[in-house]
């Protein structure tokens, strides 16, 4: 009785039921169960973010107010010495991670895929360090740089006194220390990612390359890496919003030193926030990572779905 | 040269050549083992595995070197006397300020903080991965892209929203418990218990199942809309509601991808630095916080045999899942990678 029922209201419900115009309670158990996560997309992602934003016109400080200040916040934002170093610090560091990780992520991958022995060994031995938290890895690359210890201390034992190679206390240097780790950490994302675009290369074309005499550089060069277009955009957007949150890291690796050298926006956030009870600054810096989110989002978005529109 | 003229002439010729190839042996030419160019290509791979493989090697050997060994100053050099003294007094006496109980504390917090997250964010996950795909309604299309939006946006954006949301969360549900309690109970004074989400675990747990929707979601929408809309139909035409067909039909057919989200979100959790130091107090940091706050502690000698065992046994958790899930970790992070 039951079935019949149901089937009877199965098909009740198709095609008539479309041309209501509202039919909040037509189905109502998926939206019961979806109001989880409507709630974390409306309230905490939506409303969070626009909270942030109104609040960062405000002068609050140690507690949230209404008072309203204009651009007060952003002004002195903007001439605060420690954002502006932290600003060039991401800015190089983003443009170095960028670059070194597309390069070797893609190079392990083309290696890889020279239908080598041991891949899978080589491919666990490259990715294990994703697993490890930042904190574990800013911790071991501080210490494998320790000036006494670490690699100086052991290049200057084998005879070369004067080596000098200190990047966690030398201010010039400090970004090219966490880059080393971020990279040790980060690649075998991006190497993974890689090798998963190359195995969908059909073999065809390496044949037809090889066919026409073709060399293996300039195959990849001229056509697989643009053939893997839609894969190096994934691994930007991947790298880009995996740079912008780089926060761990340096609180493990360097502490923001020496002095301020190594300061990133992130780590700003969080001590004007909780640590300087300066809440609307850091609601002002929030928002200024979040715009630079959107510039880079807002390109790749529109390439995305453009594409999509046109094919 | 890489004329595409050439390769679309070789393309509208295809089966002519792909014959004259299978007329060949199968497979890769036989190259000489030695040859130049594979003694480059495995010589380039050692070299590089070296550079991944050398953390790991510090760590352990660091680890179970005493602290005179590592005053004579070589971090690469294999240890002459191996000791675990300093794994256990990492584990049960290093130093956090006053406290000097040792890692297991915040390895404890860990777990506690995990199981409860983990369960949680993957139950609502499913769910709405299952309603998005098989349910659709007006307007659900919307949400998903705003809630998959909300994983680019910068945490640091909705920290202090989510503070606020938690505390007030927790006052309001007190006041509910102090007003209705006396119905459940007589006894005198029980029901001044207050509710607290911010700064405790079960916070903590509400803020990891949040941030982990979108990535989680994604992957059970994209795995329940690869089954059959036939199956579906089916059910529906036999009497199975929306429950009905989640339990007896998606859900003996989701094991591949719950371990695939299980192996996310538990390296994910345990790996949390910052929603650990932002939404819990100092007793109940999770392992990575508490890790952090022994080695980079100012007061006292730095033990850098100590600090590497404890930063071992944090690295230990994510590494013994990754070593042994092998292929599913990969297509875990690559699902979540290529689609996020």
């Amino acid at each position: 009785m039951a079935v019949a029922e149901e089937a009877g209201h199965a098909r009740r419900s198709s095609p008539r039921a479309d041309r209501k115009p509202f039919r909040l309670f037509h189905n109502l158990m998926p939206k019961i169960a979806l109001i989880p996560m409507i709630a974390t997309a409306l309230v905490v992602f939506l409303g969070g973010t626009l909270w942030t934003v109104v609040y960062s016109f405000t002068s609050s400080g140690l507690l949230p107010r209404r008072n309203w200040v204009g651009l007060d916040q952003y002004e002195r934002l903007w001439s605060s010495a420690k954002w502006i170093v932290s600003i060039q610090n991401l800015a190089l560091y983003g443009i170095f991670s960028l670059v070194f990780t597309l390069v070797i992520g893609f190079t392990l991958a083309a290696l890889l895929d020279r239908k080598i022995r041991f891949e899978d060994t080589f491919r666990t031995i490259f990715l294990y360090p994703f697993a490890l938290s930042f904190i574990v890895t800013g911790l071991v690359w501080q210490w494998i740089l320790n000036p006494d210890f670490g690699v100086q201390g052991v290049v200057r034992s084998m005879g070369w006194e004067s080596f000098t190679f200190n990047p966690l206390n030398d201010p010039d240097i400090v970004m090219f220390g966490l880059l080393i780790a971020g990279l040790w950490q980060g690649t075998g994302l991006i190497m993974c990612i890689m090798l998963a675009g190359l195995r969908g290369i059909d073999e065809d074309i390496w044949k037809a390359s090889r066919v026409d005499g073709i060399p293996t550089w300039k195959t990849y060069v001229r056509i697989i890496i643009p053939m893997m277009r839609p894969v190096f955009v994934t691994a930007v957007v991947l790298i880009a919003s995996g740079i912008i949150k780089l926060y761990d890291l340096v609180v493990a690796q360097t502490s923001g030193g020496p002095g301020i050298s190594s300061e990133v926006p992130a780590k700003y956030v969080m001590q004007t926030m909780f640590g300087g009870q300066n809440l609307g600054q850091g609601f002002a810096a929030s928002t200024m990572m979040l715009l630079s989110v959107v510039i880079i989002l807002v390109p790749w978005a529109y390439l995305e779905f453009g594409r999509r529109k046109r094919g | 040269m890489a004329n595409p003229a050439t390769l679309a002439s070789t393309f509208a010729a295809k089966q002519p050549v792909h014959d004259r190839l299978d007329d060949g042996p199968h497979g890769p030419r036989p190259k000489r083992s030695f040859s130049r160019a594979n003694i480059f290509l495995y010589g380039t791979l050692a070299l590089v595995s070296i550079y991944y493989l050398l953390p790991l090697y510090v760590m352990l050997v660091t680890s179970v070197k005493g602290m005179p060994e590592i005053r004579m100053g070589n971090v690469f050099a294999p240890p002459m006397e191996v000791t675990f003294e300093p794994w256990v007094k990492a584990w049960a006496e290093a130093c956090t300020g006053v406290n000097c109980d040792g890692l297991s504390r915040g390895f404890w917090n860990s777990v506690r903080i995990l199981i409860p997250s983990v369960l949680l964010s993957i139950t609502i996950a499913l769910i709405s991965g299952y309603a998005l795909s098989k349910w659709k309604f007006k307007g659900s299309e919307t949400f998903f892209t705003i809630l998959i939006i909300g994983a680019f946006i910068p945490y640091q954006v909705m920290l202090y929203p989510i503070v606020i949301m938690l505390r007030d969360t927790g006052g309001f549900l007190t006041d509910i418990w102090q007003a209705t309690c006396g119905v459940f109970t007589s006894a005198e004074g029980s029901c001044r218990g207050r509710i607290q989400l911010f700064g405790s675990l079960s916070g903590l747990v509400i803020v990891h199942s949040i941030f982990g929707m979108p990535i989680l979601v994604l992957l059970f929408r994209n795995y329940f809309a690869s089954i059959p809309d036939e199956l579906f139909k089916a059910a529906r035409v036999d009497g199975a509601g929306f429950w009905g067909i989640l339990f007896r039909i998606m859900l003996p057919m989701s094991m591949p991808i719950l371990v695939v989200a299980m192996i996310l979100q538990v390296t994910g959790i345990w790996n949390d630095f910052l929603f650990g130091v932002v939404y819990t107090r100092a007793e109940q940091y999770p392992m990575t916080v508490q890790l952090n706050n022994i080695v980079n502690s100012v007061q006292g000698v730095k033990e850098y045999n100590v600090n590497m065992a404890a930063t071992l046994l944090t690295g230990l958790v994510p590494l013994t899942i990754y070593f042994f899930s092998g292929k599913l970790f990969v297509r875990g992070i690559a699902a979540g990678a290529v689609k996020g």
